[in-house]
């Protein structure tokens, strides 16, 4: 057997943004064009100056080994879907080549090809041989999806009538039992409730441990450090770090906040000229004060946030709301309720939020954020900050059950008597 | 994010030709991407790999289109026996149109089945790519499944609607002769002329919209320039051939020929005429495959 599985060879993926004379969108933009210019000869080498192209993806090459589970991190727009989506063949790289040796199949989107009308039962053939099963292979397993997807009373039960998170469950646990040889997800597991991630990760794990090629692309920093023993990093296209994930992942997490400390800062202040008071950046701190992106449930954590003030106002009013991933408030903080107005304000400075405790399940959370002077709603963000949150060490045991059914997860003990 | 706004063209560069297959030594099938170039055919081994879901997609249309109808599959067979109702009064009575020693309703009926078949073949098939959007963004597979099950999932309409024929010929007093047996032949010839025609405007459909607006209006006018519901015999000698360049009129005079006998057709017309409309049929089918294959590689980017 080979030891590759995936091979990538200088792999690019150009784009070109329409402009108003490109973009034939209709028939009679395209007439016109064709009209006024002559076609013109092949600019292929990307380099138009008017902006109107970019790289997607830019000279990118590795290796992953067979069995090996390898994370692909970068923000928004670095090009992880379009590398994803390359490697399954949904859409042609402008340069370079890549060798799969293997099966695929690929998730980039759970229940893709659902059709609302048909049942559930009907849904995990069709859903089964888009992802490119075998109707045998689906018969075989059939009864392990449905067990997986805890819906066996609603399976002849048009899926229009389900309710969102028994649909996740029945699209993901059709998913869950594709059998490639390497398998490549794109930030699926980002849907449903967390039991159910849970549950989807420990099928993942199963996954790698029987030795398939997994390439995953996520935000999820917790996820990939759990389960890819090496990460790749993207960033404008290109890979700026490849290697073993924890060491990959804080380098990630590092360059983001710089980047978001150097780019917000004067990028609101400039975009927002007559505010006076304007947040400019913010982060979440660990208990030893440094920068993080992962909180571990329970510890203590400080939100910081960087202003900039015009014409001098005096004092502020700061509110914040923590929402979950599933856009529930899970608890919400204001300068009103404990200290009063913040201020003097100054030119620039910085207010903290420091929080004993963070009993929160595992997950993505959002912090949005008002700022108030002298009751007038000045600043406002909504989402300020983001954050993950890892819980596995808050109770002494995990349990999926605690993640299920709480918003909040509340320190507790059990006392027992007879008689 | 920029990706998938659909204001986003693909840069169609290829560049150097990169390495040709590896030497397959193992079992493990190897699938190499790169940038394709020039004008693509059917990839037969992709094909084969994915037929089962060729069979899904057929399945799901059929399963899914009468949903939620009260009348369900009736509908299929009201639908051809109300128009054949209507264009019985218009033409049979009002204008008292020629169709031969055939009573009119079986005449218009004969012309009805194929014209049905394939005007709701190109109508699904060409907008079946931008219907299907969400999988053309997110799973790989040969492209062509999409519009060629369109085509496929509207043989079970079809042979509901022959069954009507088949009784409408027996109450006439028309039993099949042995001609019948080539009707496969003309239906096959219908599939290919919906498909080639659907290749091209489902193609065209994922870079221009227009095609939604024009599809319906193209079958709706193309009705008229094909003798469906009128007879061949109808149009002046020496523009006879003008309906030869359409391959539906091969068809329609082929089912009719096929089903009723060759009193109702212009025979002397038929051999070539067929001919002509098999040449055209092949044409738009080949250059339509060339087209879609060769495009199919920017539907993600754009669709």
């Amino acid at each position: 057997m080979s030891e590759i599985a995936i091979r990538v060879q200088d792999l690019g993926k150009h784009y070109r943004i329409g402009t108003a004379a490109e973009r034939h969108d209709t028939l009679r933009d395209a007439l016109a064009s064709i009209m006024r210019r002559p076609k013109r000869g092949g600019s292929h080498d990307g380099a138009d100056a008017n902006g109107s192209s970019f790289w997607a993806l830019r000279d990118v090459s590795f290796e992953v080994k067979r069995g090996e589970v390898v994370g692909v991190i970068g923000r928004n727009g670095a090009g992880k879907s379009t590398l994803l989506k390359i490697l399954s063949r949904i859409t042609e790289p402008t340069t370079g080549h890549a060798e799969i040796h293997g099966r695929v199949g690929s998730l980039l989107e759970v229940g893709t090809g659902f059709h609302p009308e048909l049942t559930g039962r009907e849904n995990i053939y069709l859903n089964g041989a888009i992802l490119g099963m075998k109707r045998v292979e689906i018969d075989r397993k059939f009864d392990e999806i449905v067990a997986f997807s805890e819906i066996e009373r609603f399976l002849d039960t048009p899926v229009k009538r389900y309710s969102s998170g028994m649909y996740v469950r029945l699209a993901f646990a059709v998913a869950a039992h594709l059998e490639p040889e390497i398998l490549l997800v794109d930030e699926v597991l980002a849907v449903g409730d967390a039991a159910f991630q849970k549950k989807c990760l420990g099928k993942m794990g199963d996954v790698a441990g029987e030795g398939r090629t997994v390439v995953f692309v996520s935000h999820n920093m917790g996820v990939v450090s759990q389960i890819c023993q090496r990460s790749l990093a993207l960033r404008e296209g290109e890979i700026v770090d490849f290697g073993e994930s924890r060491g990959v992942i804080g380098r990630y997490l590092k360059t983001l906040q710089d980047d978001s400390r150097a780019l917000a800062t004067e990028d609101r202040f400039a975009r927002y000229p007559d505010q006076e008071i304007v947040v400019t950046a913010g982060r979440v701190l660990d208990q030893d004060l440094e920068p993080t992106d992962l909180v571990i449930a329970g510890q203590p954590i400080t939100m910081e946030f960087d202003y900039r003030t015009r014409n001098n106002p005096q004092y502020a009013e700061i509110a914040l709301t923590i929402f979950n991933h599933l856009g529930i408030r899970v608890s919400h903080m204001n300068t009103a309720m404990l200290a009063g107005p913040l201020g003097p304000l100054g030119e620039r400075g910085r207010f903290q939020c420091a929080l004993e405790d963070t009993p929160l399940p595992s997950g993505r959370y959002r912090v949005a954020l008002a700022v108030h002077l002298s009751g007038r709603k000045v600043d406002e963000q909504e989402s300020a900050l983001e954050f993950d949150v890892d819980d596995s060490g808050f109770f002494a045991k995990r349990s999926d059950a605690a993640i299920q059914y709480s918003t909040v997860l509340l320190r507790h003990a059990w006392i027992h008597g007879r008689g | 994010m920029i990706e998938g706004t659909g204001v986003i063209t693909e840069e169609t560069t290829a560049d150097e030709q990169a390495p040709a297959l590896p030497s397959p030594s193992l079992d493990v099938p190897v699938t190499v991407i790169k940038p394709s170039r020039g004008l693509s055919f059917i990839d037969w081994d992709a094909f084969w790999q994915y037929r089962e879901l060729l069979y899904f997609f057929v399945w799901r249309d059929i399963k899914v289109r009468y949903k939620q109808t009260a009348l369900g599959v009736v509908w299929v067979i009201l639908q051809p026996l109300a128009s054949m109702a209507i264009f019985t009064v218009l033409f049979g009575v009002l204008l008292n149109a020629p169709s031969g020693q055939v009573p009119y309703p079986l005449f218009a009926f004969a012309g009805l089945l194929p014209w049905n078949y394939f005007s709701s073949a190109l109508t699904r098939s060409s907008s079946s790519v931008v219907t299907n959007a969400n999988l053309v963004t997110k799973i790989y597979f040969p492209r062509i499944m999409i519009p060629l099950s369109s085509v496929i999932s509207g043989l079970v309409d079809f042979c509901v609607s022959a069954v009507v024929l088949a009784v409408m010929m027996l109450l006439y007093g028309f039993p099949p002769t042995t001609s019948v047996l080539l009707l496969p032949v003309f239906l096959l010839l219908a599939m290919v002329t919906s498909l080639g025609f659907g290749l091209w405007l489902s193609a065209l459909n994922v870079r221009y919209r227009d095609v939604n607006y024009l599809a319906p209006f193209i079958v709706q006018i193309w009705m008229y320039l094909t003798p469906v519901v009128y007879a061949t015999t109808l149009i002046p000698e020496r523009f006879r051939f003008l309906l030869s360049l359409n391959p539906m009129t091969g068809v329609i005079e082929g089912f009719r020929w096929a089903l009723l006998g060759p009193g109702v057709t212009d025979t002397a017309l038929a051999p070539g005429l067929v001919a002509v409309s098999v040449g055209i049929a092949l044409a738009v089918f080949l250059t339509g495959l060339v087209y879609f294959r060769t495009t199919e590689k920017t539907f993600a980017d754009i669709v």
